[in-house]
């Protein structure tokens, strides 16, 4: 279907391009420090799926919301987060978009829309579902993406969730990245249909599985939705079929499965053929290139930024615990 | 005037509702029925079913609905038709509503309150009778209400809906019925505030909910027995009053602690090891405990009876710390 919609245009384009690779580079320059043991804890990579995060949120309006996943940089990254500041969170610091208190799977800008990356798999999926409600309620004409993955859909939040959407006709998306693999596991063997899209006719809402390494076809499927949401229709499910280059986490090798499982994703490189179609579309290598060196200088720059930032206070451990009466509800 | 508890928590949630659009009503069975314990029956017809909102039998996917709304600036009141049912919605409460403040560097607020009915004594056997106050006042990011009378449990829930932080609200089942007096108008209790219900000199019982009136009844019998005590209901839990506690241990040099919930890891449990550290030199005898057995709540009324402390309990547990 999407294959005979190609009607974004090259200035299009460009912004998809440029977000795919500031999102590559993020998560390469990542994965360089963590490797240097420059950041402590743990990172998942969304190297591989940039098509679907930048796809689905150029479909957005910066006064609609998103949450995210604990694989999230990209999400936030693509709708509208600094790569410094995100950056600063998973060095822990102070001026990191959570003061350091989150990290790598909680990044969160109000601001920009972003509710918040989540380490509880599936977690999101009621909270996105509870934004729509609230924008309901308000009629402040905003739209509700949650983005999760395959592991997620197998949640009960999945089914209760989206249950209680469809029934309310609740403006929300359900963004399913399906890189099929839950950590290590494939997910037909834990799942019994080919597609998780299907189940949409479970809950009486469209339900749609594109090529998620296409980020015009995730835009236009994602479009679809949106409006349908906005204009008080419901929810509807998108899956995009996506490929998770890193294993679960940075550092996992991903034994469990067959090399032909990267070899595919990287002949599918979304940010290869959002290339192609742009020189396709006229546009320059040399310019294409200048965009490459600025990203690449970007998130050097967040890097430099994120390193050199100052680290929270010991002595505020416990502050943002509480709104009112703090002091005391940590005491005892 | 006179009215029952659950008239009073009534009364709370509509006078909220009718003061900020932004308050609404989430659980099961609120709407069309009005609550099993009748609570806002009328509710729908007044405020519409986008106000008052009945949900399917999801727990985690409504309160997760519910925290995200709140996310958003809304202000929800989740209902739990019992407490125990927190076991199948525990992740919006404890890995999300109480820890998105913080885990965001204060980018958001979660104004929720969670209400749920607790408490033995109605024969409901082991999934419809826990205490789990002390599961709550574990987690940090919550704040814990539980009420014993009808005027406090109105003016404490209004403070809850008003407050910013996510708030659980316990109450005591066999409270419901209850019928007492309440302020004329417009009145508010601010959480983290203990009420002396009995001055004594002779004993310290702390103690909340249901617990109350037990420890009240015990402490007419100590009385005739020419013991003293000071009868403290703490209200609320997290923020706790220390203030409150420290100024009646000092004076009493003695405590016992009553609680429904089960001994093992309860709330008496806490409150004894913070006074053992912080008021030790304060005390005459070592800080006692009246609680539940470590039990399930069983269903037989013998049974049932026979594992939470009834007056004669609290009785024999503060001769027990006086030595007497």
């Amino acid at each position: 279907m999407e294959e005979n919609r190609r009607v974004c245009d090259a200035a299009w384009y460009r912004t998809a391009y440029e977000k795919m690779v500031r999102i590559r580079d993020f998560e390469t320059k990542a994965a360089e420090c963590f490797t240097r043991s420059e950041l402590a804890g743990n990172i998942h990579l969304y190297m591989g799926q940039e098509a679907s995060g930048v796809g689905t949120c150029m479909a957005l309006r910066k006064t609609d919301y998103i949450t995210s996943t604990h694989r999230g940089h990209g999400h936030c990254l693509a709708k509208g987060a600094r790569s410094d500041l995100a950056m600063a969170e998973l060095f822990g610091k102070e001026s990191g978009y959570c003061k350091g208190r989150g990290g790598s799977m909680h990044i969160v800008d109000v601001d920009v829309g972003i509710l918040g990356a989540n380490g509880i798999v599936g977690a999101g999926i009621p909270l996105a579902t509870g934004s729509a409600l609230a924008s309901k309620m308000k009629g402040d004409g905003a739209v509700t993406v949650a983005f999760f993955g395959d592991g997620a859909a197998n949640q009960g939040t999945f089914h209760e969730a989206i249950n209680m959407a469809a029934t309310w006709k609740l403006p929300v998306v359900y963004l399913l990245e399906n890189n099929c693999y839950g950590v290590s596991t494939e997910i037909h063997r834990v799942t019994n249909t080919e597609t998780l899209a299907v189940r949409a006719v479970a809950y009486g809402i469209p339900g749609v599985t594109v090529d998620g390494t296409d980020v015009e076809a995730v835009y236009h499927a994602v479009s679809e939705a949106v409006e349908r949401a906005r204009s008080g229709e419901g929810p509807s499910i998108v899956e995009t079929q996506v490929y998770r280059y890193q294993g679960h986490y940075c550092g996992d090798p991903a034994v469990y499965r067959p090399k032909e499982y990267l070899i595919e994703g990287k002949a599918k490189d979304p940010i290869q053929k959002a290339r192609a179609r742009l020189l396709e579309l006229g546009v320059s290598e040399a310019e294409l290139d200048k965009i490459d060196q600025d990203m690449a200088a970007e998130i050097e720059a967040a890097y430099e930024f994120a390193k050199s930032a100052p680290a929270p206070d010991p002595a505020e451990v416990t502050k943002y615990m509480y709104v009112s009466d703090n002091e005391r509800s940590v005491l005892r | 005037m006179k009215i029952t508890v659950s008239k009073a928590i009534g009364q709370a949630l509509h006078e909220e509702m009718v003061r900020d659009p932004n308050v609404f009503i989430i659980g099961e069975d609120m709407g069309v029925m009005g609550n099993v314990f009748a609570i806002t029956k009328g509710f729908r017809d007044e405020f519409g079913a986008d106000r008052v909102i009945d949900t399917p039998i999801s727990e985690s996917g409504f309160t997760g609905i519910a925290v995200g709304a709140a996310m958003r600036g809304m202000r929800p009141v989740v209902e739990w038709m019992y407490d125990d049912f927190i076991t199948v919605c525990l992740d919006p409460v404890m890995n999300q509503a109480a820890k998105l403040r913080y885990m965001t560097g204060g980018q958001v607020k979660i104004p929720i309150v969670f209400r749920a009915p607790m408490g033995a004594g109605r024969r409901n056997a082991g999934q419809h009778s826990q205490c789990l106050e002390a599961l709550f006042t574990h987690i940090p990011g919550l704040k814990v209400v539980c009420p014993s009378t009808a005027a406090d449990a109105k003016g404490l829930l209004k403070a809850a809906i008003r407050d910013d932080d996510p708030v659980v609200f316990l109450e005591h089942k066999l409270l419901y019925a209850r019928k007492e007096e309440i302020p004329d108008g417009e009145y508010i209790i601010p959480l983290g505030k203990a009420d002396v219900k009995r001055p004594g000199k002779d004993v310290t019982i702390l103690t909340w909910s249901r617990q109350v009136y037990f420890a009240l009844e015990a402490a007419e019998t100590l009385a005739a027995e020419g013991i003293d005590a000071e009868v403290v209901d703490l209200r609320t839990l997290v923020p706790l009053d220390w203030e409150t506690v420290s100024a009646s241990i000092r004076k009493t040099h003695n405590v016992v602690v009553v609680e429904e919930g089960v001994k093992r890891g309860g709330v008496g449990a806490e409150l004894s090891a913070q006074i053992t550290e912080d008021l030790f030199d304060e005390l005459d005898a070592p800080v006692g405990r009246v609680a539940g057995l470590n039990v399930v709540s069983p269903f037989s009324p013998v049974l049932e009876d026979a594992e939470f402390p009834h007056p004669a309990d609290i009785v024999a547990g503060v001769k027990k710390t006086l030595g007497r």
